[in-house]
């Protein structure tokens, strides 16, 4: 039985060869990266000094988290299209649950993390147990968490988060020498690029890749293959929770926090080189595709590009990096 | 023995029957329990907002049926559908002689739009998913940078598009099934259509038996964005004006795929029919009028559509499995 979801067209066929700079290699984000980093640089000198770079990091923190977990996902072979709506929703139900009470902050950490999971599994099981493609699998359950976080809100949000579940966005570890200060997100970042990093290197990590390569194949040799999918989708779901943890700290509570962060994430996913349809790439690409996501955003502010602008921009370098991608594996 | 007996005695429900047999039922519990509430769901209101709410979503899902059965999508329809409301309305500025210039311009632009999609996929190789996102975000950013709201007027005599009827039916609706019909002929009946399926089915075979796969893709595309070209025509009409956000605020793109594979067809490709299609987008319509209907919580439907989506699919999926282990 084939697998029938991943509609990812014909773009797949002729990346068959995997060269240096070919597809599933990271040489191609990293090049990109370099070249926009510097760019940066010269517009802005002091994005170099320490604790600028080290705020910088902090701000891309929530989508490399997002795109890690999303990578587990994609190369796998599968999509997750829930995260935007699951962090959107994650935020909305901290903010009504802490209510502004400290005290509560631990617990509604707990359950903010409980509840990504959950989403994870149910995406995981829906879609391997009741074959329905990841892609309609978590359509819909994006079309769920918007439709249950407005009714249960009325409208709109209600609440606010507590000062101490915004210091893991917000705030870091002072006083260090020469560094400022480091932020609590990049810690967690740091934290969860090892694990993933970890699981990758792991039997899971090689499990993961041969299904997303050739499911049959894969299950043929003995890997549990619905197995490691499901926990593909829990540890997106756990990512996402995260993120919405970090976002939190940053901005407002409001149910644009996590508009079109799903397609963010599969798109630095993609920059860093990792193939739609599985199987090919690597999880430090997928993490280096948000940094030079984000980097290209703030080389755009910098630049004085607006913010409307900006998106015909990132939309016309992402469809350049991924088509020389595409083209470099072919030659 | 016994699986396969049963197999034989169960009607097929897996592709584009299933989903009709789901919208009769739905109509008939609908009915009841919005005739319990005291309302009524085919009174001449209800089935004409009904009708009007399917048209828009389902122009716009006929043509996404193509790309889904060519094995691509297209995520670019939502921006399309915009930006050519706003071409329309613009070009239209009120007057009547410039209707016609007007529709030739959306649907010069709305297939331009489509070839360069299709290019994209199939001469840069560029997944489908990726270079239908990009070229969004490009038609996205020109929208933002050069619109704050609704912008150029469309002529009264255009407007009959968006409001008149026939009886009950809205002529919106017959234009939806006009578009439908010729989908269903060009699919089942052209050269072009066989080639399309063959190629959803799979593309190496489909090259190797000698169809023109990347000319079928990038035509496929053409169609698609045309079909969403369509659906922005009418939304002027129905809007009066062009509005920079109306499609994205509507969710066609996501929600055309949902209503093209509700309808029964296969996200990879080679399965599934514009018959299918129309099911689709009129489940998603009658769920919609019963729930205004019985005036349930407007979000809440959301949760519904959701949950429909995924058990429909799911139950396909495990028709098409038993059917596998009888086989």
């Amino acid at each position: 039985m084939t697998r029938t979801d991943a509609p990812t067209g014909p773009a797949t066929l002729g990346q068959s060869r995997r060269g240096r700079w070919g597809a599933g290699s990271i040489w191609p984000v990293v090049a990109i990266l370099l070249v926009l980093l510097v760019a940066v640089g010269i517009r802005q000198p002091d994005f170099y000094d320490p604790p600028a770079l080290l705020a910088f990091l902090k701000r891309a923190a929530p989508l490399i988290v997002l795109a890690a977990g999303q990578y587990f996902v994609i190369v796998a072979g599968d999509f997750d299209l829930s995260v935007g709506s699951l962090v959107t929703a994650e935020v909305v139900i901290a903010a009504r649950l802490i209510d502004g009470d400290p005290a509560a902050t631990w617990p509604v950490i707990a359950v903010v993390l409980a509840f990504g999971l959950l989403v994870g599994l149910v995406n995981g099981l829906v879609t391997t147990l009741l074959l329905v493609p990841s892609f309609i699998t978590t359509l819909g359950m994006y079309l769920i968490l918007v439709g249950a976080v407005y009714t249960w809100t009325g409208g709109s949000p209600r609440g606010a988060l507590s000062e101490e579940f915004r210091m893991f966005g917000r705030r870091g570890i002072e006083g260090v020498p020469w560094l400022g200060e480091i932020p609590y997100a990049v810690l967690i970042l740091l934290v969860l690029g090892t694990l993933a990093i970890l699981a990758m290197r792991a039997d899971f990590g090689k499990v993961l890749l041969a299904v997303g390569d050739n499911p049959r194949a894969a299950r043929l040799a003995g890997g549990r293959v619905a197995g490691v999918r499901t926990i593909a989708f829990v540890i997106s779901g756990g990512c996402a929770a995260v993120a919405a943890i970090l976002l939190g700290g940053f901005g407002g509570v409001s149910f644009q926090v996590g508009v079109g962060l799903e397609f963010t994430a599969i798109t630095a996913v993609v920059l860093g080189g990792v193939v739609l349809g599985g199987g090919r790439g690597s999880v430090v690409g997928a993490m280096l595709g948000a940094l030079t996501l984000q980097t290209l955003l703030t080389l755009l502010n910098l630049l004085g590009v607006a913010g409307a602008l900006a998106s015909a921009v990132q939309g016309l370098i992402i469809l350049a990096a991924v088509a020389i991608g595409g083209l470099r594996a072919r030659t | 023995m016994t699986a396969l007996a049963a197999t034989r005695r169960t009607p097929r429900i897996d592709s584009t029957n299933g989903v009709w047999v789901a919208l009769g039922i739905t109509l008939i519990v609908g009915g009841i329990l919005v005739a319990t509430d005291g309302g009524s769901l085919f009174g001449q209101n209800s089935t004409v907002s009904l009708l009007q709410r399917a048209a828009g979503l389902g122009i716009v899902a006929v043509g996404q049926t193509f790309t889904i059965l060519a094995g691509s999508l297209d995520l670019s329809v939502a921006y399309v559908i915009s930006l050519t409301s706003l071409i329309a309305a613009e070009t239209m500025a009120g007057s009547d002689g410039r209707v016609l210039p007007a529709i030739l311009a959306v649907l010069a632009v709305s297939g331009a739009i489509g070839l360069v999609n299709g290019l994209l996929i199939t001469k840069l190789r560029i997944n489908a998913f990726i270079a239908t996102l990009g070229v969004g975000l490009l038609i996205k950013g020109y929208l933002e940078q050069g619109y704050a709201g609704p912008a150029g007027q469309v002529p009264v005599s255009f407007q009959h598009l968006g409001y008149d009827r026939i009886g009950p039916i809205p002529v919106s609706f017959l234009l939806f099934i006009g578009v439908a019909a010729v989908a269903w002929v060009v699919l089942k009946r052209s050269r072009f259509g066989h080639h399309l399926i063959a190629t959803g089915g799979d593309l190496d075979v489909a090259r190797l038996s000698g169809v023109r796969t990347d000319w079928v893709l990038i035509r496929t595309h053409m169609i698609c964005s045309l079909c969403a070209g369509i659906a922005g025509l009418y939304l002027a009409s129905r809007l009066g004006a062009g509005a920079p956000r109306v499609g994205a605020e509507g969710g066609y793109d996501l929600e055309s795929i949902a209503a093209v594979v509700l309808g029964g067809a296969v996200l990879a490709g080679g399965k599934g029919g514009v018959a299918g299609t129309v099911g689709g987008v009129l489940l998603l319509a009658v769920i919609d009028g019963i729930f205004n209907q019985l005036a349930v919580d407007p979000f809440f439907k959301q949760v519904v559509r959701g949950v429909v989506i995924v058990a429909a699919v799911a139950i396909y999926a495990l028709r098409l499995r038993r059917k596998a282990v009888a086989a």
